[in-house]
């Protein structure tokens, strides 16, 4: 059987499908076309909502196949790899792609071992090769600082991570035809060594990757008390608040703070980084932004060459003034 | 009593990369060559866990020979020894074959009976109880190769480890950092963990570690001591194969203003919100 279909992984939380599943489905329909093949979004979990599965069929799936169980209501590897592969084995894809988030950076790597299949991980681009019909796939590697296409020439499935909130979510077309195949999850697949026994959310008001606008502070603000300061111009914003590496090293801000290579990876609308010289380290983590803003004294600060608007000067003089224009500018 | 394998990657300094433009690998001459940073936080953790428990901590490497300097870092951090795995073969492997290559070489630590996974005895000298890796590596930057380990292992693994609570009677009690929060995770031992820096501030190593670390024996394992299948490793047994680098192009047009007193900081900032109110930012 030749290995055909170009599968996603979409992912639930308490039986809602993540926004994740629906960029995956960009992605996914594109490569789907390209190869003239169907789109299958793949999910596991317990009691997953019936007008979200839909909604997957409306957004470019053509078919849906939920494997369910309360085994599987927790990502969990040994589960979750156990019923991948069976349908891997079963169903026989061509590609499949989930999102860099934490279950798909875990999982993936974990099936493409025993499915004996090539894994790429943080894609930025993925293509067909128009005389192979081979995944491209694209990625940055060294911190950014080169960016590197690789193939999966013989094996299958060809697998690849794709980060989150580096696409635009599939537009619903109502009324799409797609099938929707659920099954109970095979009780000798749900083996597990690991347990989930609790969960302590984050303390952040909003999620720093799943914020709009992100104010980011840097080693420019000179020590921790100085955070403080910022928070005016954070709230003016309706900002999450996210650190480099520098800052989060000095015991400033917190680990979860962190934006870059070793942190994480945000894609806002607004980015305005204060006091950020902009390492190689600190761009990988946003220089996808949409809308990239600096204030720094230094005018050669890296940083300043992706941004789209900089301010050269000192960032305790200009946060002030910048809170206060905002408040007038928000009425 | 505790037997814990750290894998750890030796890193080109990331500023300073240069790439094989034929094979689309690196090219690790002449640049400096430094431990992973991420892996000094698996080392700490796996030096902990052996001050608490008592034990041993091994540290693995796959690399070219000059890899060796990695392993005796680790060990004048605390490390109770070191092991080389080298092979002109293994050029090239991509984080399948990597993995593949590095849960052999653990297997083999593990005495070769392949790994316990029944409750360890307390005065068992064979066998693991643990693999401990960072997150990722700062030059290839997947983060797949942990996972992958635990995968051809056929361990559980939880990754993003940022707090081991309690390790003992077979299981491993940790906090797992995911996007909204921590989970609290009970794993069965052996098993692999991946973790990321709020495990432990990484020590320095003491003079008296760094004058163990060159005199200890770093034995080199290649393909024929470790039994792996030639088709399985280097550029011929990777499934991925990289057929093209290119540098980034340089991203945007920035309007740059100064704000050096008082009238071009408000010019500045007036600027800047009329900018920002015409993206409806604000």
């Amino acid at each position: 059987m030749v290995p055909k279909g170009v599968w996603i992984l979409a992912e639930q939380q308490h039986g809602r499908v993540q926004r994740i599943s629906h960029e995956l489905l960009t992605r996914g329909r594109d490569l789907a076309d390209k190869r003239k093949a169907d789109l299958t979004a793949v999910i596991f979990g317990h009691e997953i909502n019936d007008a979200d599965l839909g909604e997957l069929i409306d957004r470019g799936a053509d078919r849906v196949i939920a494997i369910e169980s309360p085994q599987l209501e927790h990502f969990l590897v040994e589960p979750y790899s156990a019923c991948m592969l069976a349908l891997i084995r079963e169903f026989r894809p061509e590609i499949i792609i989930a999102g860099a988030t934490s279950t798909g950076r875990t999982l993936m790597p974990y099936v493409a071992a025993k499915a004996d299949a090539g894994l790429t991980a943080d894609c930025t681009v993925l293509d067909i090769e128009p005389e192979t019909g081979n995944l491209l796939q694209t990625r940055p590697a060294i911190g950014g600082n080169i960016l590197a296409t690789i193939k999966t020439p013989c094996h299958r499935p060809q697998m690849a991570t794709v980060r989150p909130r580096s696409t635009k979510p599939a537009p619903r077309q109502p009324g799409r035809k797609g099938r929707i195949i659920r099954r109970p999850a095979p009780s000798e697949l749900l083996g597990s060594r690991m347990r989930r026994v609790d969960f302590i959310p984050s303390t952040d008001q909003h999620g720093l990757q799943d914020a709009d606008i992100v104010v980011a502070v840097g080693r420019g603000i000179k020590k921790g008390e100085n955070v403080k300061l910022v928070a005016p111009l954070v709230q003016a914003l309706g900002a999450a608040l996210g650190a480099s590496r520098d800052a989060v090293d000095r015991g400033w801000l917190s680990y979860p703070h962190q934006i870059g290579l070793s942190g994480k990876t945000v894609t806002p609308k607004l980015y305005l980084g204060l006091g950020v010289s902009g390492s190689i380290q600190h761009l990988a983590g946003m220089q996808t932004s949409e809308t990239i803003v600096a204030v720094n004294s230094d005018p050669d600060a890296q940083i300043f060459r992706v941004a789209d608007f900089g301010i050269v000067g000192d960032l305790f003089d200009v946060v002030p003034v910048l809170v206060e224009r905002i408040k007038k500018a928000k009425g | 009593m505790m037997r814990i394998v750290v894998p750890i990657k030796q890193v080109p300094e990331t500023n300073a990369v240069k790439m094989d433009e034929a094979t689309g690998t690196m090219i690790r001459e002449g640049v400096e060559a430094i431990v992973n940073p991420l892996d000094l936080y698996a080392i700490e953790a796996a030096i902990r866990l052996r001050e608490a428990h008592g034990g041993q901590v091994v540290a693995i490497s796959m690399g070219p020979p000059k890899a060796d300097r990695a392993l005796r870092e680790a060990i004048a951090m605390g490390c109770d020894a070191g092991v080389l795995i080298s092979d002109k073969a293994l050029a090239g492997s991509d984080t399948w074959a990597t993995s593949y290559v590095l849960a052999a070489a653990i297997r083999k630590l593990a005495g070769g009976a392949g790994v316990r996974s029944a409750p360890p005895t307390p005065a068992s000298q064979s066998g693991i109880d643990l693999v401990i890796c960072g997150e990722r590596a700062t030059d290839g930057d997947t983060g797949q190769v942990g996972p992958g380990i635990a995968s051809f292992l056929d361990l559980p693994v939880a990754t993003y480890v940022s707090r081991i609570e309690h390790v003992g009677e077979g299981l491993c009690r940790l906090r797992r950092l995911v996007e909204d929060g921590y989970e609290v995770l009970e794993v069965g031992t052996p098993c692999v963990l991946t973790v990321v820096k709020e495990i432990a501030d990484p020590r320095l190593p003491t003079l008296r570690g760094k004058l163990r670390a060159k005199a200890e024996n770093i034995p080199v394992w290649g393909v024929s001591e470790l039994g792996v299948e030639a088709s399985k490793v280097g550029l011929e047994g990777s499934p991925t194969r990289v057929v093209r680098i290119f540098k980034p192009k340089v991203a945007r047009e920035c309007l740059k203003l100064p704000a050096k007193d008082e009238q071009s900081l408000h010019q500045a900032v007036e600027k800047l919100v009329a900018f920002l109110q015409e993206k409806q930012l604000v």
